[in-house]
């Protein structure tokens, strides 16, 4: 486990230019999306720091959640998927053709707009992350299932129940597992696709909190249909409108004083 | 106009009496079968009967052959259907979604699904007996039924996968599954009461079949429990068979207790799969 | 790690390709061998002439007469099984409480699930004797019992089938009819039957197809005759029937004799394969209708 990560660490290392320790964590340039012959992502380019929240808000079908997945390459698996420009991480190109997806989305996890626990316990859920790295050392399994669980704040309410499958749970904890199983693999950057459009208000204010507390050891980008919480948890704001980045700021400057007309008039809800 | 509607309700009753009595007629053919089998056969169902060789005398015959060629040809038919048709139902369903390749598989698996399985029997004896020279063994008859229970088992295995949700996939790639950690970790067992239940049911199928095993010549006359794949064997339908053509009422009386035997284990098998299929459904709720 | 990934691929593509292997061995197997058959006897004396005799001196292969036994007990089934399969359909489908219907299906897949053997004895010592008792000059061998067996055996068949169509009728469709005060009779047969006779047809011409390829029940039961005739009481033959009584026999591997088995098998494969065909291309063309 222990070299394993030191081994990653170094990899991204030898990437990165010298004296760049705190530079940007995720820079995108000129990034075009085509499903086929529709062009969903316009010529976006845009620089995320390390231990941010960063929302992405727009209207559906903007081009938000597509973006977001281009992050840990989900979108490879769609047919008629090609992009043009770059993304880098730490300065390594993700669509480099040496990389491999699979270490990519170990450094890059993945929460999802419903939650999706595996149908097995809670232990399993979580430590699936390590199991397919072959890691079976009991001791360094149960570690991590307590220190993910405390991490995404639901270790007291399962702790006495890691055996139960995790989808006797409810869905606001189901959601909090989905968490803990990504942050298992330790990741540097959380990805997050609405992960509270399926929740009731109280589980959504226990998330919320919850991405607050990550971003001190993570660096998150959520995809939100929901002003409010973009207002509540994020950092930085980036609107998208039909595949482009129109507005990209700091949250109270977009909300206070936008840029665009267009994102005016979509935070003040003259269209969604 | 009331009268018109009235006959219109004494119509739809009288169809509803008619479509009980129709699937009741089903259940009434079941019944008088079975009654007549059990009456028959279950007088003969004693420890000679399950412990004896083949004989001329239908008092002394019994069915340990063909019970043990049964009980083998399950064993070798399995061993090599169940890889073969859980592996391409994986295929099909998990790799090769959109390639021409798959789809000409696929076209290729309902139509092998409709081959009546006596031509089975004919493409087995040609090439399993003859060309590989494998002659009347228990492997012969084992490979010609895996080739024919193959299609239920891929299509039960591409049913069950289609089942699980995208999302199982999408949260284990996210983790840094690769494809086939994804189908072994987690798609597999989700999906495992489906394929399990069908299996058993292609399995069940098998050990009924008569016909393909006659073609290649399994029907013979044997004193032997056989011990090895290579060996000549019967089956119990093989053996229901011949007593079947056979003139003495002993024989038949013979026939109907060995019919009550594989009748036993087909509905043995068939509840353990209606079970699961229950339990599974009962238990996955996405 | 990625070596491994692709080896597993090529493994499952390898498994996958067993059926490929399985029908290219069927149309191999059927063609060769019956490729001699047919040089040593003309194609139009198989097709026309209306004798089958290969196993005696006075040879004759004219398949026609297997051909009509063939036809004869698969008609007889499918008569005995459409009515009653279809009305369990419509029944279960329209008229029968949901519980009611949640047991008798897994009962119904029983009939499914009987070895065939079993239900040529059935034919034989049961059906066969209880006929007798109606039809006095009816055979010890004939076309009818083992076609009514065949015909209950495949009830199960016809009467899934058609429920699945008759279930993927759109409910306003439904909706519509009994909103203008059709009774629950009216709307299964004005509306629903018809609606779904694509899915119906399929059924049928997949029972058909099951009870020509049916083996068995008929070697049991119809008798070892072949002849070109439409009376239900006498014995014929079937084709498979024919495979079997060859299997049998000592038929020298080689011999004319042997070939027949596979020119009768090729005539089996392309009655199954084009009936099986007619119903795929009328089940796709009824998804689209609805999609």
């Amino acid at each position: 486990m222990v070299t394993d990560m030191t081994k990653q660490k170094s990899d991204t290392d030898n990437t990165k230019t010298a004296g760049d320790v705190t530079s940007d964590k995720l820079v995108a340039e000129l990034v075009n999306v085509y499903y086929d012959k529709a062009h969903v992502i316009k010529d976006v380019s845009l620089t995320i720091q390390p231990n941010t929240v960063t929302a992405f808000i727009g209207p559906s079908g903007c081009g938000k959640s597509t973006f977001l997945r281009l992050i840990n390459r989900m979108n490879d698996y769609i047919d008629g998927f090609s992009k043009t420009g770059s993304i880098l991480i730490d300065g390594a190109d993700i669509y480099d053709r040496k990389v491999r997806v699979e270490d990519l989305r170990k450094q890059v996890g993945m929460v999802f707009q419903k939650p999706n626990p595996f149908p097995k316990s809670i232990y399993e859920n979580v430590i699936y992350g390590l199991r397919i790295q072959g890691i079976n050392n009991k001791a360094v399994l149960d570690e991590t299932v307590e220190r993910s669980l405390r991490r995404a704040a639901i270790w007291d309410e399962v702790k006495d129940n890691l055996n139960k499958s995790a989808l006797s749970l409810s869905g606001g904890q189901q959601q909090r597992i989905c968490i803990a199983r990504t942050l298992a693999v330790e990741p540097s950057i959380v990805l997050m696709d609405e992960p509270a459009s399926a929740l009731d208000p109280i589980s959504t204010a226990k998330i919320e909190e919850l991405i607050y507390e990550l971003k001190t050891q993570y660096t998150i980008i959520i995809v939100t249909h929901n002003m409010q919480q973009a207002g509540r948890v994020s950092d930085k704001v980036a609107f998208f409108y039909i595949g482009e980045l129109i507005e990209f700021s700091e949250t109270k400057e977009i909300f206070i004083n936008p840029k665009k007309e267009l994102t005016q008039n979509y935070i003040t809800g003259r269209f969604g | 106009m009331s009268r018109r509607f009235d006959g219109n309700r004494i119509k739809d009753k009288v169809f509803q009496w008619f479509g009980i009595a129709c699937t009741l007629f089903g259940l009434l053919m079941l019944a008088v079968f079975l009654i007549s089998v059990l009456k028959e056969g279950i007088p003969r169902l004693n420890a000679q009967f399950f412990t004896s060789l083949p004989s001329r005398k239908p008092e002394e015959a019994g069915i340990l052959i063909p019970l043990f060629g049964t009980i083998w040809i399950m064993v070798l038919t399995s061993l090599v259907a169940i890889p073969l048709g859980v592996a391409s139902g994986i295929y099909l369903e998990e790799y090769g979604k959109k390639n021409r390749l798959a789809a000409l598989i696929e076209i290729n698996i309902t139509n092998l699904a409709g081959v009546p399985s006596i031509i089975y029997g004919l493409l087995a004896l040609e090439i399993f007996v003859r060309i590989l020279g494998l002659g009347k063994s228990l492997l012969a008859g084992s490979l010609t039924l895996a080739l024919l229970i193959l299609p239920i088992i891929i299509v039960a295995t591409r049913e069950a996968l289609k089942a699980v949700p995208k999302t199982i996939r999408e949260a284990s790639y996210a983790l840094g599954a690769t494809k086939w950690q994804t189908t072994w970790f987690q798609v597999l067992p989700a999906s495992s009461g489906g394929i399990v239940t069908g299996v058993i049911l292609a399995i069940s199928r098998a050990i009924g079949e008569t016909a393909p095993l006659i073609v290649i010549g399994a029907m013979l006359y044997i004193t032997t429990i056989p011990s090895s794949p290579m060996d000549d064997f019967s089956v119990l339908p093989i053996q229901i068979f011949n007593w079947l053509s056979r003139p003495q009422k002993g024989f038949i009386i013979n026939a109907t207790a060995a019919i009550i035997v594989l009748l036993a284990i087909t509905f043995i098998l068939n509840g353990i799969a209606i079970y699961l299929r229950n339990r599974w459904q009962k238990k996955v709720k996405w | 790690m990625k070596t491994k990934e692709r080896i597993i691929e090529w493994v499952l593509l390898l498994c996958a390709g067993v059926s490929i292997l399985t029908t290219a061995g069927i149309l191999w197997v059927l063609i060769s061998e019956s490729s001699v058959f047919f040089s040593r006897v003309p194609i139009t004396q198989f097709l026309f002439d209306k004798q089958w005799t290969p196993l005696f001196d006075d040879k004759h292969f004219g398949i026609m007469s297997l051909v009509a036994g063939t036809m004869l007990t698969s008609f007889i089934a499918v008569g005995v099984a459409l009515p009653i399969g279809l009305t369990i359909a419509v029944y279960l489908n329209e008229y029968a409480p949901k519980s009611f219907r949640k047991t008798i299906k897994p009962v119904l897949e029983i009939l499914a699930a009987i070895p065939t053997v079993v239900y040529g004895f059935f034919a034989l010592m049961v059906v066969t004797p209880f006929l007798q008792g109606i039809f006095p000059q009816m055979g010890g061998f004939n076309a009818l019992s083992p076609g009514i067996v065949m015909g209950i055996m495949i009830i199960p068949m016809i009467s899934s089938l058609s429920e699945d169509a008759l279930y993927a009728v759109p409910t306003s469709l439904r909706e519509a009819s009994y909103g203008i005060g059709a009774s629950r009779f009216q709307t299964s047969f004005r509306v629903l039957v018809p609606a779904a006779s694509s899915g119906i047809i399929v059924s049928v011409i997949l029972a058909i197809s099951r009870a020509i390829g049916e083996t068995m029940i008929v070697a049991i039961a119809a008798g070892q005759q072949p002849r070109l005739t439409f009376n239900p009481f006498v014995p014929v033959e079937t084709i498979t029937t024919y495979i079997v009584q060859v299997s049998l026999g000592d038929v020298v591997q080689g011999s004319l004799e042997y070939q027949t088995i596979f020119a009768a098998g090729i005539a089996l494969f392309v009655l199954t394969f084009i009936l099986n065909n007619i119903s795929f291309y009328i089940k796709k063309k009824f998804q689209e209708k609805y999609e």
